[in-house]
């Protein structure tokens, strides 16, 4: 006989297992967080390079030079705030139009849900301005968005001014194959997901606002963008989004290589880039940068106005301006050097962005992690689940070798367990003796090469049901017996419904001897709610007679259908 | 005085007699050139250039394209012998921060899209089938007639080829592809159809020797950019554009080309040596066992140009029939023709055998 059909050999088996078992669990920890860990080093970290072809190798030249401009249309824009106390809308639209964009405005008001419910609950409303250049030759079918989030408490006026000098600039290009739409919201992100929702026609928060009257196309990226003044040091870039969703990779790589063509300091999570990778400062910080950002995925917040973007499948990113001591500082110009050769580049585009990685994480601002070379880390950590639930399998049927089941059920053709043939009899016999039923606590056999034998002896019309039933089977192992062999006739009393845990209810069938207990009610198992299946143990007989029935049922939905069978079953001993 | 006239006329019939020899001296010479004037057995010319790549990153596959054809019509060969074919239009694209311009320089040096350009196969017409039709001939009455090759057995074709390709494959239009063997038919389909005389085959794609491996019917020449297992590399970015402009084989071609006027006689042999290793990277490569003359004897202006060639003499001259470079070329077909029987129609339905097999299966079941 094979290994696991030899029962002594599998009971070898199973003692080996239970002898490795907690080494292995305790080697495969150490192994998922040490490979967690390694992710930082420079065999498992990639260097980023440009994926899409559109945007390929060659650079273009910038010519933004109207950092003046830019400042001076911050300072009005700070002034005319100051006066009006909240966005203001009228000097935005009326700026917008002379630089020559289509400007439309939206209004928007939410109801948030705190402070708390028995005061009035707090009302915030905004406008949001939002002005468009269409592109001079093509048809408007796609556009991209340069984003300035406006708060109370962050005025970012700074990029305001930034932003309407890039509008004035870019108006005077005839290269845009694109429309570029420049929004400025209120209230930040609120005002932002207005916008988003609007333009997508779709209501996913619940917030009223006013349909947008102006429209450009599929949107293929958008930057968000952060300043705090009017010289910078570093610009830092935020990747992380809504529920921890990530921009394509493509877009980091562009940002990155503006950075590196126009000289500038660019961070991730405010971290500068590693120098030095020999000694362990280098690693060390690519450690530091690759938990944060795996922090920041987990806390689901959308770091930026760019991760609103994200859930509508709009490859975004936020650059932040920061100002801190260090002796050299980039102006306005700079800045807008950057933006406008990423906006150039994006222009060449012709698909959405997707050659990329979707899924990655980032030690350094040049260098990724795919979600191939970190899943594995995940696995080993699940891999210790797995590791307990077979060691938990095998001391149940360590367990349940000894005792045997006995009589047959009081109802009628139940579904039993097809396992019962005793320890000599191949799963064959099982599945003929299945029908005669009762308590045939799946026994001795284990379950682990029994699917497709029951499989093969099933008539067609329970395949579906005995396909999951296989799945299930090799998941948890249906060979196991009710240790309880010997309180069968009490276990077993038709009509007892014992309340499990995860059973979303119970059919009785009144004319069937045994209550119908609905299948595995978790997700993902499909087809076993309409199979009946024994009667649990009483609840008082203990946690492992309970999980031992439990995870007999995974036999269960196979055998209902084998009940022509003439042979009788059960070689008990 | 009747002295004087003999001594006159002795004179002259000396003065003949000596000039004799130099006189059929200088009639071998008329007849050299006169051999000359007919060595290259064409007499008219046609061109099928040919870029099968899309999108603006392709520009430079265009900008190739459009170099070739400025040449050739620059040397010659008239808009109505020229078929051009561009998958794209990159002149008004709008991300063309110069419209109706291409550029095969930096810094806008060199205009290649002119203010002539003629294209015949443009955007989404520029596909497998369209090409081979053009060149094998089965083409639909309707088409106009600058869209046709009309060529016909005096013919030198020029067929340049550009964009993305691999082993033995040319992509089409990033849907399809051409493979050698179907151009190596399409090739013998032409020949059997007597649609040319010599033709210059040159692609520049990436592994573009692979494209030439397959031919088998004489009289053509072949050029490649790179060997197979090779890509062909670009030559220069744009900064103001935003793309590279040319390919570095087509690239050094045209620089080369731009050298040619309708009179020089730079022959085949340096247009071999046109791109070096070290300035293509990659090692452009060619193939002359199917051509009949010599790679040296046969001028750049025998395919790229459309020479009338004018040679005044006045001295007379009989001309002899062609030498043999016509001759050989049918011999072969027309062995091979008397050694086979005498063609007959095979019979659609044969009838008599149909009824015999009905009868004998009859029989058989015991009808």
């Amino acid at each position: 006989m094979g290994l696991l059909s030899d029962p002594v050999r599998r009971r070898a088996l199973a003692r080996l297992v239970l002898r490795l078992n907690a080494p292995l669990c305790v080697l495969s920890y150490v192994a998922g967080i040490a490979w967690f860990l390694a992710l930082a080093f420079p065999p498992l970290t990639q260097r980023t390079y440009m994926s899409e072809n559109a945007m390929g190798s060659t650079m273009v030249e910038e010519q933004f030079a109207a950092g003046d401009r830019a400042r001076s249309l911050a300072r009005d824009f700070t002034a005319h705030r100051r006066k009006s106390g909240a966005l203001p809308v009228a000097w935005l639209e009326r700026t917008m139009r002379s630089v020559g964009l289509e400007v439309y405005t939206q209004s928007f008001s939410r109801k948030l849900p705190f402070p708390d419910e028995t005061h009035e609950r707090y009302m915030v409303s905004g406008i949001n301005v939002y002005g468009i250049l269409r592109a001079p030759r093509a048809a408007s079918t796609e556009s991209l968005v340069l984003t300035v989030p406006c708060g109370p408490d962050s005025t970012n006026s700074q990029a305001v001014g930034l932003m309407l000098a890039l509008a004035a600039h870019f108006r005077g290009q005839i290269y845009w194959a694109k429309d570029i739409i420049f929004l400025v919201t209120e209230h930040d992100l609120l005002g932002t997901e207005a916008w988003l929702e609007a333009y997508h026609d779709v209501n996913v928060t619940g917030m009223q606002s006013s349909p947008l009257q102006g429209r450009a196309g599929a949107i293929q990226a958008a930057v968000a963008l952060e300043l705090s003044s009017d010289v910078v040091t570093s610009l830092d870039v935020v990747v992380e989004g809504l529920n921890g969703q990530l921009p394509n990779l493509d877009l980091l790589n562009l940002f990155q290589t503006f950075c590196q063509k126009g000289g500038l300091l660019c961070t991730l999570q405010g971290k500068l880039q590693p120098q030095d990778w020999t000694s362990i400062d280098g690693p060390l910080q690519s450690v530091q940068t690759l938990l944060l950002m795996v922090l920041q995925q987990a806390s689901g917040r959308p770091h930026g106005a760019h991760g609103l973007f994200l859930r509508y499948r709009v490859e975004a990113l936020t650059l932040r301006g920061i100002n801190s001591f260090r002796q050299y500082k980039y102006d306005l110009v700079a800045v807008g050097k950057a933006l406008e050769g990423m906006f150039r580049k994006l222009n060449h585009l012709l698909e959405r962005l997707h050659q990329s990685f979707f899924f990655y994480l980032l030690p350094a601002l040049s260098r990724f992690v795919s979600i191939g070379l970190y899943m594995p880390a995940a696995g080993f950590l699940l891999l210790v689940l797995g590791l307990k639930a077979l060691e938990l399998w095998m001391q149940l049927h360590e367990a349940g070798v000894g005792p045997e089941e006995a009589g047959k059920t009081p109802g009628s053709s139940p579904p039993h367990p097809p396992t019962q043939g005793g320890e000599h009899t191949g799963p064959r016999q099982g599945l003929d003796g299945a029908e005669t039923g009762g308590p045939h606590l799946p026994g001795t056999t284990a379950g682990l090469h029994h699917p497709h034998q029951l499989l093969s002896g099933l008539p067609t019309g329970r395949q579906h049901g005995a396909c999951c039933c296989r799945h299930q089977a090799l998941w948890t192992p249906a060979a196991l017996h009710c240790p309880a062999g010997a309180d069968e006739p009490s276990s077993y009393t038709p009509g007892q419904l014992v309340p499990v845990a995860g059973a979303s209810g119970s059919t009785a069938l009144p004319g069937r001897g045994l209550a119908a207990l609905p299948g595995r009610t978790g997700p993902g198992r499909a087809g076993a709610s309409h199979l009946r299946l024994p009667a649990l143990p009483a609840a008082g007989s203990g946690p492992l007679p309970l999980l031992a029935a439990l995870l007999e049922r995974a036999l269960l939905e196979v055998t209902e259908a084998a009940r022509s069978s003439p042979r009788s079953l059960l070689p008990r001993k | 005085m009747v002295d004087t006239c003999f001594l006159s006329q002795g004179l002259t019939t000396l003065a003949g007699l000596l000039l004799l020899p130099f006189g059929s001296l200088a009639a071998s010479q008329i007849e050299d050139q006169a051999e000359q004037f007919f060595r290259s057995g064409h007499t008219n010319n046609w061109a099928v250039l040919v870029c099968t790549s899309r999108f603006w990153f392709n520009y430079r596959h265009v900008a190739n394209t459009l170099s070739v054809y400025r040449s050739v019509k620059r040397l010659g060969i008239p808009d109505s012998h020229i078929v051009l074919m561009l998958a794209d239009d990159m002149a008004c694209n709008p991300r063309n921060p110069k419209p109706a311009t291409v550029y095969s320089h930096k810094n806008m040096e060199l205009n290649v899209y002119g203010d002539d350009v003629e294209v015949d196969y443009r955007s989404y017409e520029v596909t497998v089938e369209n090409f081979l039709r053009v060149l094998t001939g089965r083409i639909p009455s309707s088409t106009p007639r600058s869209k046709r090759l009309l060529s016909d057995d005096r013919s030198n074709i020029l067929i340049y080829m550009t964009g993305h390709g691999g082993n033995g494959f040319l992509k089409f239009q990033d849907s399809e592809e051409i493979t050698n063997i179907e151009l190596a038919d399409a090739f013998e389909q032409m020949w059997q159809k007597r649609r040319y005389n010599e033709l210059l085959f040159i692609i520049d794609t990436c592994q573009g020797a692979s494209m030439y491996e397959r031919f088998y019917s004489p009289n053509i020449m072949a050029l490649a950019s790179s060997q197979v297992g090779e890509d062909s590399l670009s030559h220069q970015p744009d900064p103001a554009v935003g793309v590279h402009l040319m390919d570095r084989y087509t690239f050094y071609v045209l620089e080369f080309l731009e050298e040619i006027n309708p009179a020089s006689q730079t022959n085949m042999n340096d247009l071999f040596q046109v791109c070096p290793k070290s300035l293509c990277v990659s090692t452009p490569g060619h193939r002359t066992d199917l051509f009949q003359r010599d790679p040296k004897n046969v001028l750049i202006t025998d395919f790229f140009g459309s020479v009338r060639k004018v040679e005044i003499t006045t001295e007379t001259l009989s001309l002899q029939p062609d030498s043999g470079v016509i001759e050989s070329s049918y011999k072969k077909d027309q062995m091979v023709e008397e050694l086979m029987e005498p063609l007959k129609y095979a019979e659609q339905l044969p009838v008599a055998q149909i009824i015999h097999q009905w009868s004998c299966m009859n029989v058989r079941v015991g009808l």
